[in-house]
């Protein structure tokens, strides 16, 4: 740039091959909005994303089809691949695509961290209250003595359970 | 309006309606876990209806919000089952376990449709749905195992059941008697569906209700 006035051009100009690595990175630093501890890549709601002339398309499957963070993701993405310097796509699927199997491991266990039961991997056939009424771990005192006290919680995707050693109640992700 | 535009509304009246009803026993549930728990279905059927109009709005060049608030309670295809209010609990578990049995049936078939769109949101919805029913079987099975319990839950399936039988057509209807006899164990009145296209009084009172803030607006607001 040689000491000319041109180099704030040049930089805006450099912002524009954006690559798919640095998306998937931005996007790993936007957390789920009600359940912060965990990014929306952790929570396996990003299934791809295509760089190409400047303009990224991110395919997104949201987790509960009521859950009022979709908007928050959706509008999240926007904002950080616009800081990237590129123009989203975000192609919202309202289909099968997404299941609690899709939460990385690393996703699991920032959920245990935080005091949320991770949900139990699907099981082959339907789900059924057999299996939830199971004793999961308590994330608090590593107990398996608890019991499902409600399947409905707080949001869409929590059910509530019950730490028959430490007293405790609390949260667990549903399986779906 | 084409044969698929016209199902989708259907259901996704029922849903927006039902998701309703089921809000009304927020703060004033029996138990504490009943209040958190009608208050989540609700929230689930709102956002299948939401995910419903979206198909429709994008054949008809409408949006969700428009076709959710801004018909009259005549153009609402649902059925007549979920615009009824029953805030006693007997009954609202009756309705509740018919409309989810119903609701499997129905979903069970739109699984396997040849549209990717309408098979991929079925599949999406019945993941949910299946804590619907779940919850549905573990209150009927609490209700029959008491003699007061059986008497009243009898009786709201008794009152309800030509509804019930108005939520599915001719093809799937059979099918929700069947699994009705093995849940229920009670015998079924012979009757006549009420179908889609009645529009009980109640539905127009929450119509009312519904849609007040939205028409209280001048249209283009933003929320």
């Amino acid at each position: 740039m040689g000491g000319d006035d041109l180099g704030a051009a040049l930089g805006a100009c450099r912002r524009a091959v954006v690559t798919s690595e640095e998306v998937w990175e931005a996007l790993a630093e936007i957390p789920d909005p009600e359940i912060p501890v965990i990014s929306i890549v952790d929570l396996g709601v990003v299934k791809n994303v295509d760089v190409a002339d400047g303009t990224v398309c991110v395919d997104f499957t949201p987790t509960f089809l009521g859950c009022p963070a979709l908007d928050t993701m959706r509008l999240a993405m926007e904002a950080r691949i616009a800081e990237l310097g590129a123009t989203p796509d975000i192609r919202v699927h309202l289909d099968d695509s997404w299941s609690t199997d899709d939460i990385t491991a690393e996703g699991r266990e920032k959920l245990r961290m935080a005091g949320f039961a991770p949900p139990a991997p699907r099981a082959a056939g339907k789900l059924d209250l057999v299996q939830l009424e199971r004793g999961f771990r308590c994330p608090y005192c590593g107990s398996t003595s608890t019991r499902l006290e409600n399947l409905f919680g707080p949001t869409p995707c929590r059910s509530i359970r019950y730490c028959d050693d430490c007293r405790q109640p609390f949260e667990q992700f549903k399986t779906i | 309006m084409s044969e698929r535009t016209e199902l989708l509304l259907a259901i996704a009246d029922d849903e927006l309606i039902l998701g309703w009803r089921n809000s009304e026993w927020t703060g004033i549930a029996p138990f504490l876990e009943e209040d958190v728990a009608f208050s989540s279905i609700a929230q689930n059927e709102i956002g299948h209806a939401r995910a419903l109009y979206e198909l429709v709005a994008a054949e008809l060049g409408t949006t969700a919000d428009e076709l959710a608030f801004d018909r009259s309670p005549e153009e609402y295809r649902s059925a007549p089952l979920v615009q009824l209010r029953r805030l006693e609990w007997a009954r609202t578990i009756a309705r509740h376990w018919l409309y989810e049995t119903a609701d499997e049936i129905r979903l069970a078939a739109l699984k396997s449709s040849d549209d990717p769109e309408i098979a991929g949101l079925a599949a999406k919805m019945d993941r949910e749905e299946a804590y619907h029913r779940m919850h549905a079987d573990m209150w009927v099975d609490r209700l029959l195992a008491t003699d007061e319990g059986r008497t009243r839950l009898e009786e709201a399936v008794e009152e309800l059941w030509p509804y019930a039988l108005g939520v599915l057509d001719d093809a799937l209807r059979p099918e929700l008697v069947a699994r009705a006899r093995e849940k229920l164990g009670q015998t079924l009145p012979e009757a006549e569906p009420i179908a889609r296209g009645v529009h009980e009084a109640e539905l127009a009172e929450l119509w009312e209700e519904m849609t007040s803030v939205r028409r209280s607006a001048p249209a283009g607001a933003r929320w």
